[in-house]
């Protein structure tokens, strides 16, 4: 990634803001730098020859010193106040476009990744913000105003620098392509070893089992030995870039200390000049050098901020604008649908009918496509092919909000959020009366619970109570059409019939299709549809 | 000693408190055979930094001696000086590095080492971490802290601390009162800076925490929950309360911006103070001719040098922060009393065949109450058992004590008669064996997987195993057969090809007695039946134990123990419990009634 990637600016605005006070702080600094190294060659110098008083030049000096400090703190707070409302832009524009990508995109593994990414990931951007960035700006600064005080003092010595000042980022450069490749081989095998520590401690249970557990020390040692063996051999080549950096850094500087020596000597030059020559020649180089040490400060942050925009150029699957939805059956015609990572199409040509009123029943092995028909009724996922009407009307056409207002859906593990029963089954309808969140309660069997506490991903109830919170979501909305996911997978017995009769009642004047895998579940349906590797194999009216 | 609760149940970890500052302490005791090594870090640090304030003091003179104009003849030494400075410097440094994260690797090593003994007494009873997978990683990772504080806090410090005194001593020699003042610098620099930053840092975190808590939990919701945010239309009112506790969190840290930059102010505060001293004083010092003018560039640009190295000590004292609180977390893990206590003197292990009686037995995880109590059980030979009831009931619990993972509170487990307790647990674990539906898979081969249970056995005995778990068929489609990789925890296999592969393996270990804690959990519902089925089909006539909370397939055990509340509720055959009204019926009948 590059030391400054245009789309951190163009996704998060705080940026520019904050880059415009880095330099305008960093020419500030580096005025100040060569201001106190103006008056303490002047001190020094006046200190030497016995002649004239120093007070002013100590109290100017005094003041300079003052600035430099407030500048440093003003520096770490804007980098402070940048890092919080970039992290805040980028976090509210990642959250806002996953929403937009909607759930089709937001697998389950992704949706863990992603909320690591939208608060520790992007936490790390702090690193990058308040020393990687200002750092950045003070290397192409300092040196120039560096540079333009020494020019009209010693025109050698700012030739000696300005000659190799741009040394160190060609040889940065030329170490860094050399050793990159071998470094990533080796950060490969790091990875392993590290890897197989983690395997043999989360597998202790397991090796302690079968008596395994003791002679795996000796393993341990022997891999950590060759790990540390592996990484030095990298570190060795890793370190050259910083060597061969405070090598040019400081060589430069003794030569020029030493030039202006030899030229004082023979007389070409004064003690005034060759001071401020000798103070400012280190400045020059320092922030170059500090830029790789910040370095790694920046990476995670960087890498983060790369995730980010990865994500935020995703295109989202386009939106229909039609509001009217038209009655009628819904007709599947000939759809396919194929997931990015999987060889054999989820969907293979699906056609199916729903007529108003009935309950179809999909049944198949697991994986044979049932819920992702689902989830393209839902308008999740968007056919390959093929197409969804309603009534006269194409689903694509549709306003997915609009249309979503008209289903309503359960999964297999329907998602509570923290709060009581009522807020979650209010979800659909946030407005309902007390009254009317106890009556769909009531009619899903979840009335004895309703003031229960729900923790974080519903933790605190049963999943057969689950099922039923969800089932009262359902209730609640008046919506002619209802998807269910399995609604009594992983129950026992007792929960099962509950949910059982709570879907007898929900299916009562609304056009149903629910996956289905017990035997109990299929007695509730008008027809089944029988799928087997994306396509129907068979259907029985019951 | 860290408290033993530092580490609680859910891997939260208590305010580490007092024993925070023991950590740094400890880490150096066990670092202490590296110590030659890391002194050889240190002096080359010390070494690099001597040059880098040596080539400016070096050089100060030079310039103020040459302003003489003397014989160029008498600058020639220190000519030569600058210039070996100059190359030096880079060197040493780099000679630092590397000989201490050599020095903090081996320290890293003999940590591991350490902790994996400790954590292989520990495991799995009082090891929360065990059970609850991803803190195993943060674990490992909290581990690695250690390599944070050798190379990035107590390298640096022990140099600063030599270079610092040394350089003041050097400033004395010229300048004693500058010397103070230097003295007083670094001392802010060093110590006074880290705590200020310290105290903002905290002060920060206490207006920010409850809405990064706040935050991090709605950004869980609404991305786990987004299928039916989006179904209900929900998605959009989410959004929006989560951007408003967003930008809460921005205005606080933005709020507390201010006192975290004050510490970065101070430190260039405090060196400018030292140079600003060292021209103040050496200016009137030279008219009284207590310094020699010649000296007093030195004096007024050394702090320039030194300040430049000793820069980096606030942002280090940052990194310990955090660090020392890792280290706090495995220290702390490491403290907790072990489960089970292993016999001084262990009796040697009874001969087959084995028969395994359970007395009035009661037992609870470390720190928490019984969780059951009074059991009386028999295990003969080839006998099968299920223990069956609702979760929390006390199964898994049973099971730990049986492969001893745990001590009873009350009652004894004896083997032909001899009290478990006076045996070896790893030779306990020979007779009674455990196939839990978490058994991990290693990330190495299908046949190196099988090998954990036997070393010695040959692919025969491999594929034999495999068809007895029905995994045979499978394997033989594979284009490397046993060689196959399962990929992280088995990654690469499907759920029911993962417990197969374990099952496979327990019956290669061919223990006496299998204990099967819930094999089939968390898999769908027709894999879970087909295993079920396996499972009893490769286990007959062998001692077993099934522990389930689903009743599928029952009929074909000897006994089935019903427990509840950790006690026993009901015990007989299938057919038996089913002709008699109790729990068993009760949850027999739902599950008939629901099946249709």
């Amino acid at each position: 990634m590059k030391p400054l990637d245009p789309r951190l600016i163009r996704y998060a605005g705080a940026t520019r803001g904050y880059l415009a006070a880095c330099v305008l702080l960093g020419l500030g600094g580096a005025v100040l730098i060569v201001a106190q190294a103006t008056l303490l060659a002047d001190g020094i110098s006046a200190a030497f020859s016995g002649h004239g008083g120093i007070t002013a030049t100590l109290v100017a000096l005094a003041g300079v010193i003052a600035g430099r400090a407030v500048l440093a703190w003003a520096q770490e707070a804007a980098a402070h106040r940048a890092a919080a409302a970039v992290k805040t832009q980028l976090r509210d524009r990642l959250l806002a476009h996953l929403v937009r990508l909607g759930p089709g995109w937001l697998t389950g593994q992704r949706a863990g990744e992603l909320t690591t990414l939208s608060t520790r990931g992007i936490d790390a951007l702090d690193g990058y913000f308040s020393r990687y960035l200002p750092q950045l700006v003070l290397a192409a600064v300092v040196p120039a105003i560096v540079l333009a005080r020494l020019l009209p003092a010693d025109l050698l010595a700012t030739i000696t620098i300005a000659v190799t000042l741009p040394l160190i980022p060609v040889f940065l450069a030329l170490v860094g392509l050399t050793t990159e490749a071998r470094n990533r081989r080796s950060f490969r095998m790091l990875a392993r070893l590290a890897h197989h520590f983690l395997d043999v401690v989360a597998g202790l249970p397991t090796l302690k089992v079968f008596g395994r557990a003791k002679a795996q020390a000796e393993t341990i040692r022997r891999v950590s030995d060759e790990h540390r063996r592996a990484t030095m051999r990298t570190l060795r080549l890793a370190f050259l870039s910083s060597l061969v950096l405070e090598l040019i850094a400081t060589i430069s500087v003794a030569l020029v200390a030493v030039g202006i020596g030899l030229r004082l000597v023979n007389g070409s030059l004064d003690l005034r000049t060759a001071l401020l020559v000798l103070i400012l020649a280190p400045e020059a180089y320092l922030p170059l050098r500090m830029v790789g040490t910040h370095f790694h400060a920046s990476t995670e942050g960087l890498a983060a901020a790369e995730q980010v925009f990865s994500v935020l150029e995703e295109q989202p699957p386009p939106r229909g604008t039609r509001t009217d939805v038209p009655a009628g059956p819904i007709v599947v015609s000939d759809v396919t649908v194929r997931y990015p990572d999987r060889t054999v199409p989820a969907l293979d040509g699906v056609d199916l009918t729903v007529t108003p009123g009935e309950v179809l029943a999909l049944t198949g092995p697991s994986g044979c496509g049932k819920s992702t028909l689902l989830s393209v009724l839902l308008g999740f996922v968007p056919p390959d092919s093929g197409r969804v009407c309603v009534g006269d009307a194409d689903l694509a056409d549709l306003d997915p909000d609009v249309w979503r207002r008209r289903v309503v859906w359960m999964s297999q593990r329907p998602y509570l959020f923290a709060g009581t029963v009522a807020d979650n089954i209010r979800l659909g309808v946030p407005d309902a009366s007390d009254s009317s969140v106890r009556t769909a309660a009531r009619a899903a069997l979840a009335e004895d619970f309703l003031d229960a506490r729900v923790g974080d991903g519903g933790a605190g109830l049963s999943a057969g109570q689950r099922q039923r919170v969800a089932l009262a979501r359902a209730f609640l909305s008046d919506a002619p059409i209802v998807l269910l996911d399995e609604p009594t997978a992983n129950l026992d017995g007792e929960s099962e019939a509950a949910v059982l009769e709570a879907v007898r009642r929900l299916a009562r004047g609304r056009t149903v299709v629910l996956v289905a895998h017990r035997p109990a579940l299929l007695t509730l349906a008008d027809r089944v549809v029988r799928m087997e590797a994306g396509r129907i194999v068979e259907r029985v009216a019951t | 000693m860290t408290s033993p609760r530092s580490w609680t149940p859910d891997g939260a970890v208590a305010p580490a408190g007092v024993h925070d500052r023991r950590v740094v302490r400890r880490l150096l005791r066990l670092a202490s055979p590296v110590a030659p090594r890391l002194a050889l870090a240190v002096l080359y640090g010390v070494l690099a930094a001597g040059s880098a304030i040596g080539l400016i003091a070096t050089s100060a003179w030079l310039i103020s001696r040459a302003a003489q104009h003397p014989p160029v003849l008498y600058l020639t030494v220190a000519i030569v000086a600058v210039r070996t400075f100059g190359i030096t410097r880079g060197v040493f440094r780099y000679l630092e590095r590397l000989a201490g994260h050599d020095a903090a690797f081996r320290v890293l090593t003999r940590l591991r080492v350490r902790a994996y003994g400790r954590l292989e007494r520990l495991a799995p009873a009082s090891c929360a971490l065990l059970r609850a997978g991803d803190l195993v990683s943060r674990f490992v990772a909290d581990i690695d802290a250690a390599l944070d504080v050798l190379v990035r806090v107590v390298l640096p410090y022990l140099v600063a601390a030599l270079v610092g005194a040394l350089t003041v001593g050097f400033v004395a020699t010229m300048l004693p009162s500058a010397a103070v003042v230097l003295a007083a610098g670094l001392l802010v620099v060093a110590v006074g800076v880290p705590l200020i930053q310290h105290a903002a840092a905290r002060r920060a975190d206490r207006n920010t925490a409850h809405l990064r808590g706040e935050l991090s939990a709605a950004t869980v919701d609404l991305l786990r929950g987004l299928p039916d945010l989006v179904a209900y239309g929900a998605a959009g009112r989410r959004l929006a309360a989560l951007a408003e506790t967003d930008s809460r969190l921005r205005a606080a840290a933005a709020r507390s911006a201010t006192g975290v930059g004050l510490g970065a102010g101070l430190l260039t505060l405090a060196a400018g103070a030292c140079v600003w001293a060292g021209l103040a004083l050496g200016a009137p010092a030279v008219s009284t001719g207590a310094l020699n003018s010649v000296l007093l560039a030195v004096v007024v640009l050394t702090p320039i040098a030194v300040f430049d190295t000793v820069s980096g000590l606030p942002a280090a004292a940052a990194q310990l922060a955090a660090a020392r609180a890792a280290l706090a977390r495995v220290f702390g893990l490491l403290d907790q009393p072990e489960p089970v206590t292993e016999p001084a003197a262990p009796v040697t292990l009874p001969e087959p065949p084995y028969r395994l009686e359970v007395c009035g037995l009661s037992a609870g995880w470390p720190g928490g109450p019984d969780v059951i109590h009074d059991l009386d059980l028999t295990f003969t030979p080839g006998r099968r058992l299920a223990v069956v009831g609702p979760s929390g009931s006390g199964k898994s619990t049973l099971a730990a004590v049986l492969v001893r993972f745990l001590d009873p509170s009350a009652g004894r487990v004896t083997l032909n008669g001899v009290d478990t307790r006076d045996l070896a647990g790893d030779d306990v674990r020979t007779v009674v064996g455990l196939l839990t539906d978490d058994a991990r898979l290693f990330d190495t081969t299908i046949a190196e997987n099988l090998r954990i249970a036997d070393r010695g056995a040959d692919d025969a005995r491999l594929r034999a195993v495999l068809a007895e778990a029905r995994l045979l068929d499978w394997v033989d489609t594979l284009p490397a057969g046993l060689d196959t990789m399962v990929g992280e925890q088995g990654s690469r296999l499907s759920g029911g090809q993962r417990r197969r592969l374990a099952l496979a393996r327990a019956l290669l270990a061919d223990f006496p007695i299998l204990i099967m804690d819930e094999p089939t959990e968390h898999l769908d519902e027709e894999t879970a039946d087909a295993l079920t089925a396996d499972l009893l089909a490769a286990t007959r006539g062998r001692s077993t134990v099934l522990i389930t909370h689903r009743l599928t397939g029952l009929t074909e055990v000897d006994e089935v123990v019903v427990l509840d509340g950790g006690r026993i509720a009901q015990r007989g055959s299938h057919d038996a419990l089913v002709a008699v009204d109790g729990p068993y019926r009760r949850m027999w009948s739902s599950l008939r009634v629901s099946t249709g």
